[in-house]
């Protein structure tokens, strides 16, 4: 065991580097994604419905699944791998979003507008801030998750720690395969233990004093 | 007594000019009406209500009778359906609404203040989106604070969540007021804080007042604030049906109806004992002395009169003993020792304190003291039963701002407002506040 690692240590490397560059990407790119629709549904209350929803139901469709159906349209490689990625990842932060911004209350709202606050402006300067550590710890759910499902990855070609995993699983019983598959794994969990922890950092430096509990 | 003698705020609202701030200005509601798609009745029915520069106009009623609709109308975070409202003369209805909300103090209960932002920054945001500097923002909000009674220095970076609730209001005021608006609108905004905090709240949103002059609209379901803050107030029923709009006094002395009635609750005789200043009463003149003098001499003087009591006062006309026949003659000199448990009421006092004052000291009469504590005369209970007799007694020498909606006979006199300025508007008898209203009467 010790020796597969140190032997490949340049490579588990480079696999865990991209691995975790993939789930960051993606990360930022679900946190977008998932603010915007957030803030275009929260206020008309079926939309809104309808985005709890989707999330719901989204959560439910395996990763494995949904990589191998991303394969028709979109081919091998990272792009598919993306794709399904921020897919996940977009859920748990879209539906802490819109809990976020149905907590703030009406009166608050309503206090920026007569102070004569834009509606822009208040979504930017009152809203945001105060859904903030709401969606923040929806980023820090859908982190671990995606950490996960961009193993899977390794199914269409894509980058990451998956690799080691898919290998080590279609050679069972060869030489060096469940060392493979523990190299994976375990990779993994440390990723998601540091991006977590990473997390926590970033969410002490952007939630403001005032809203911390 | 007259009716602008109970108003120190009122009264002097044209001295506003003089300091760096700016007073009031006059609001006027043309037949607003605001009426929401799919239900019959409207939410307010064409509302035609002038608000005097610089008073303090409440509105009061049970709840969604209309009046935070009204109040919300002014500043337009609810659009009204039909009609104008005008503010120094310009109808705002059409302009940016953003822009108007910046020129408009907006107080809410419990403040609205943003939990992310400290109470500085707070304050700040109508003046950083007015595009002031740094400095010149700075050095307001440590005003303001200052104004509301709060030391700048403990509570300037302090976050919402770090303050009393009495505290956090006290900031919402100051925010309102960060940008220096004329005119001030507050919704229920003591209604979140314990009684003895409302009460603090309420004298000092009065002392701001006396040096502020704004146009201040509140909406209260509280009669007793309504009394206590109001210079005018209108008892609104469903529909903000307007069913009267008049002083305190005379909504006291004379409820319009039994609903008006029904709404002051009972002891409308008393809640006139603290609506009146000692001031407003006639003080009797009692025989004064002072240390040093001989008894015997003070004495004389006092059977000339018939009194029973002589005031010594100190070398500042400050009452310091209250000396009875019998004392009297049993010194030879007056001393100069101070008594402290004199009955003793500021003359800004209200009568309900001064009636308190002679009850604890059972001896059925109060030395009124004026500036810097110097003696005035002397109240007694006498004087208070015949204010109110003479409050209730009072009618129709004054006129109260117009204020009606649109329909049955009110039509007729706001056909007649339109047509021009000299017998239309029966402005408040303060004068020089009203001109700008009959102005917007004959442009629109």
């Amino acid at each position: 065991m010790w020796n597969f690692v140190t032997e490949r240590w340049q490579q588990i490397l480079f696999a865990s580097y991209q691995h975790l560059s993939l789930v960051v990407q993606c990360l930022i790119l679900a946190t977008v994604l998932a603010v915007i629709i957030a803030v275009l549904t929260a206020r008309t209350p079926w939309l809104a419905g309808l985005a709890n929803g989707v999330s719901a139901v989204g959560l439910t469709i395996p990763s494995f699944a949904m990589i191998g159906l991303m394969i028709g349209p979109l081919g091998f490689g990272p792009l598919p791998s993306v794709v399904v990625v921020t897919f996940f990842a977009v859920l748990p932060i879209l539906r802490n979003a819109l809990v976020g911004l149905n907590g703030v209350p009406a009166a608050t709202v309503e206090a920026a507008r007569g102070l004569g606050m834009s509606r822009l402006r208040t979504l930017a300067t009152v809203e945001l801030p105060m859904a903030w550590p709401v969606i923040m710890s929806g980023i820090r759910v859908s982190a671990q998750m995606v950490m996960g499902v961009a193993a899977v990855a390794a199914f269409v070609l894509g980058p990451g720690l998956g690799t080691f995993i898919f290998n080590g699983l279609s050679r069972l019983g060869g030489a060096n395969s469940l060392n493979s598959v523990v190299v994976g794994v375990v990779g993994v969990v440390i990723l998601a233990l540091i991006l977590d922890l990473a997390l926590v950092g970033l969410s002490r430096l952007t939630i403001r004093r005032g809203l911390r509990v | 007594m007259s009716e602008n003698q109970n108003k120190p705020a009122n009264q002097n609202n044209q001295t506003a000019q003089g300091d760096s701030s700016t007073g009031g200005t006059a609001i006027l509601l043309k037949e607003v009406t605001k009426s929401y798609p799919g239900q019959v009745k409207a939410a307010v029915g064409g509302l035609t209500l002038e608000i005097p520069a610089g008073s303090v106009v409440m509105f009061v009623g049970p709840s969604g009778c209309g009046k935070t609709t009204t109040l919300k109308m002014i500043n337009r975070l609810i659009e009204p359906t039909e009609g104008q409202i005008i503010i120094n003369d310009e109808d705002v209805t059409g302009m940016d609404a953003d822009k108007l909300r910046r020129s408009i103090g907006y107080v809410i209960q419990a403040g609205g203040l943003f939990p992310h932002m400290t109470v500085a920054a707070n304050i700040a945001i109508v003046p950083k989106m007015l595009g002031w500097d740094k400095a010149r923002i700075t050095a307001r909000v440590d005003e303001l604070l200052e104004l509301v009674s709060l030391d700048p220095a403990v509570y300037r970076d302090r976050y919402p969540k770090e303050l009393s609730g009495g505290q956090q209001q006290r900031v919402g005021v100051a925010r309102a007021l960060a940008a220096d608006p004329p005119v001030l609108l507050m919704d229920e905004p003591f209604g979140a804080v314990d009684p003895i905090t409302r009460q603090r709240l309420q004298d000092e949103l009065l002392n701001i007042q006396a040096e502020l002059h704004k146009t201040i609209v509140c909406v209260t379901h509280d009669f007793d604030e309504a009394m206590k803050l109001g210079d005018w107030i209108a008892v609104f029923d469903e529909g903000a049906q307007l069913v009267q709009y008049d002083s305190p006094e005379r909504i006291l002395a004379q409820p319009a109806n039994e609903f008006v009635e029904g709404f002051i609750g009972s002891g409308a005789a008393l809640k006139q004992l603290s609506l009146q200043r000692v001031r407003d009463v006639t003080l009797l003149q009692p025989v004064t002395a002072s240390p040093g003098e001989n008894a015997s001499d003070v004495l004389s003087q006092l059977q000339g009169t018939g009194a029973k009591h002589a005031v010594v006062l100190d070398a500042r006309r400050r009452p310091i003993q209250w000396l009875s026949t019998r004392q009297l003659s049993r010194m030879e000199i007056i001393s100069d020792q101070v008594d402290p448990s004199l009955p003793q009421v500021g003359e800004s006092a209200t009568l309900n304190d001064a009636l308190d004052e002679m009850l604890v000291a059972s001896s059925g009469q109060a030395l009124v003291t004026g500036a810097r504590g110097a003696f005035v005369g002397l109240i007694n209970v006498e004087s208070v039963t015949e204010a109110i007799a003479a409050a209730r007694r009072t009618n129709g020498d004054h006129s109260a701002p117009v204020g009606l909606n649109s329909g049955t006979m009110a039509a007729v006199a706001v056909a007649a407002a339109d047509q021009g300025p000299d017998d239309a508007l029966p402005l408040d008898g303060d004068g020089p506040d009203g001109t700008s209203l009959e102005d917007s009467g004959v442009r629109s």
